[in-house]
């Protein structure tokens, strides 16, 4: 019964929700919308699970001083503080000039931009060792690569200004953007739509069910 | 006596109602016509005698026009269509303005204007009209409460630099009364049943051809292929395997893939007697993981190794999320890091991360964007539907490698659909295409 009721609950929510998705009539055209409002109060809900567990965990790295534990402390004194200030505000705290509209935009979004930064080095790295000609394939991506940047600054067709109008770098990055590029991503699109289909089909009929915890 | 007054009565009031029709249809014309400052009629008095109307500025109004419910959809909508006027092709029509009136007895009330619609426009849908409200009521009843009468003008104007000096427009019949109502089915979306009930077919009758015993090829995957390797690594190297199930949440089909393949990792992790680590963004797929990690053990003869602090969350946010994982990366130097599910931005933090560390690492997502990503950073990468294909690919269980073969016969399909497209259009054949296109997204 453990895994059958489960089992039975995803394939009539499923089976429903596809169905659902050709009857326009009331009220199948809302059971999407409800679905994922109840998946939004189960999981605000669920929060706690989580929060107590970080908590828990922390707390435990602390008192049997594991290694790394001076970030559980971390971990810890932002969390009491971030709950402490959300509960004494209450339903305030989205206010301009709240103690947590302060945390927000002066620890929150500065910590959050800081690791977007980061992004832009790991790009460069990542781009440094794909782009390295070690086969024929790396080498047509470190060409197609180098005249898609050029061609996206204006120094790009600066530097061939001689060619004929529609001839010029920003055009073949354009064209390699638009035709190969989207040819490519529409393929892996397709196949990626087919697969969600099957494993869709396989979870609803109750073929996969691993993620219930076994076969 | 009295037979005698009903009959002066009724004449006076015929004669009412003709100079009424008379005067209205008049100041139909006419009034109209007058000059405006601006788009609003009200001002049209205002400068009528500054800016006069060219006597043949009247288009002809538009022809044909009928209303009816908008097929197809979940009622509350109604559209109205017409002819574009004779005068259109000649310049005189600006745009088309839509006039509403409420159904009074039969008879239409007072019209109120729309909306406008440019010229070369032929089609309008009413949106806002009153709808039942009640649950019952929506369920028992198709049709919408309220009925409209409709007539649409053909206006022409001397807008300059936003300034109208005069406005002309004739007016079509009224059309009317008309009621929404929902339907019971989505006739547009047949062509995506038809799809997907072909799909189905091809799974449905590949499972049942690998549960009667036949044989099914499918292609090596590179990355399943080296999952043994990756685990076993770790375990020579008496370091952790980190499993990354994505930044998402339940609701996505890919953190259920990833939670999939975690189910048989985890699985190997026990046998191999590996230390595996699970490091989680959202609290449902912290209790879901725990779950499959531990029936793993359970399934692997090792259910005492579990510890269910092997599965923790760390934070819904995003940036936090990735920030965390890379210290505990760069601090603990996994051998191995798997990254199964839906990422965005974080991905490449993490997978460049685990490159710095040296940590074997295999991917897979459904997102395209990442992709390259992961290709660039990580030792092995599921691509797209391979992540979906590794629980079949990886448990070899027959009914699971029949609905992957199945899955293939559709790509098949669509395949042969492409190219039978691309030569049609080619050769300016163009309903093939239209068999295909989706209304609703």
């Amino acid at each position: 019964m453990r895994r059958e009721i489960p089992l039975l609950i995803t394939g009539i929510v499923g089976i429903v929700l596809v169905v659902a998705y050709f009857i326009p009539h009331f009220p199948f055209n809302r059971m999407a919308d409800w679905s994922a409002d109840w998946f939004s109060i189960v999981a605000a809900f669920a929060i706690w699970l989580g929060a107590l567990n970080l908590f828990r965990l922390s707390i435990e790295n602390v008192v049997k001083r594991k290694p790394g534990w001076g970030y559980a402390v971390v971990i810890i004194v932002c969390f009491l503080i971030s709950a402490g200030v959300g509960f004494i505000e209450g339903r305030d705290f989205r206010n301009p000039g709240s103690a947590s509209d302060w945390i927000y935009n002066y620890v929150y979004t500065p910590l959050s931009s800081t690791m977007f930064a980061i992004l832009a080095f790991f790009v460069a790295s990542a781009s440094y060792r794909a782009f390295r000609a070690r086969n024929l394939d790396a080498t047509l991506l470190l060409l197609a690569a180098f005249f898609v940047m050029l061609g996206r600054v204006p120094i790009g067709d600066m530097l061939v200004g001689f060619l004929p109008e529609h001839w010029r770098l920003s055009d073949l990055s354009t064209w390699v953007m638009n035709f190969p590029n989207t040819a490519g991503q529409r393929a892996i699109l397709i196949g990626i739509a087919l697969g969600i289909v099957s494993s869709s089909l396989r979870i609803i009929l109750g073929i996969e069910r691993s993620h219930l915890g076994g076969d | 006596m009295k037979q005698r007054c009903r009959n002066r009565i009724r004449t006076v009031s015929l004669l009412l109602i003709i100079c009424q029709a008379v005067v209205s249809s008049a100041t139909s014309v006419f009034a109209q016509s007058f000059p405006v400052t601006d788009s609003t009629i009200a001002s049209a008095h205002v400068e009528a005698q500054v800016y006069p109307v060219p006597p043949d500025a009247a288009p002809a109004p538009p022809l044909s026009v009928t209303a009816g419910d908008t097929p197809d959809d979940a009622g509350g909508s109604l559209t109205i269509r017409w002819d574009a006027s004779a005068d259109e092709t000649r310049g005189k029509v600006k745009y088309y303005r839509i006039f509403r009136a409420p159904n009074v007895g039969g008879r239409p009330g007072e019209f109120e204007p729309l909306g406008e619609l440019p010229a070369g426009t032929t089609q309008y849908s009413d949106g806002k009209i009153a709808t039942r409200k009640g649950f019952w009521e929506q369920v028992l009843h198709s049709t919408d409460s309220a009925a409209y009468f409709y007539k649409v003008a053909a206006v022409n104007d001397s807008a300059v630099n936003g300034t109208v000096y005069w406005q002309a427009q004739s007016e079509s019949e009224v059309v009317g009364p008309v009621r929404s109502s929902a339907q019971w089915f989505n006739f547009q979306r047949i062509n995506v049943l038809v799809g997907l009930l072909l799909l189905c077919a091809f799974i449905v009758y590949y499972i049942e051809r690998a549960k009667a015993g036949k044989p099914i090829f499918i292609r090596k995957i590179a990355g399943l292929e080296a999952v043994d390797e990756a685990v076993g690594r770790a375990t020579e190297m008496g370091r952790k395997i980190f499993y990354i199930p994505g930044s998402q949440d339940m609701d996505q089909v890919q953190t259920l893939a990833g939670i999939t393949i975690l189910g048989r990792v985890a699985e190997m992790a026990a046998v191999y007697d590996a230390r595996l680590e699970v490091p989680v963004s959202r609290s449902l797929v912290m209790v879901t993981c725990r779950e499959v990690v531990k029936e793993a053990y359970a399934r692997a003869g090792r259910p005492d190794s579990f510890n269910e602090k092997q599965v923790h969350y760390i934070t819904d946010d995003q940036f936090g999320y990735a920030a965390a994982i890379d210290g505990m990366v760069v601090r603990e130097r996994p051998a191995t890091i798997f990254m199964m599910g839906l990422f965005y931005a974080e991905a490449l933090i993490l997978a460049e991360t685990g490159n710095f560390v040296g940590a074997i690492q295999i991917a897979g997502t459904a997102e395209p964007s990442q992709l390259p990503f992961f290709v660039a950073a990580c030792d092995y990468t599921l691509i797209g539907e391979e992540l979906f294909a590794a629980s079949a690919y990886l448990s070899r269980e027959p009914r699971q490698l029949g609905s992957l073969k199945g899955q293939d016969i559709g790509k098949g399909v669509v395949l042969a659909a492409i190219i039978i497209g691309i030569l049609l259009e080619t050769l300016g054949v163009y309903h093939f295409a239209q068999l295909f296109k989706v209304i609703g997204y």
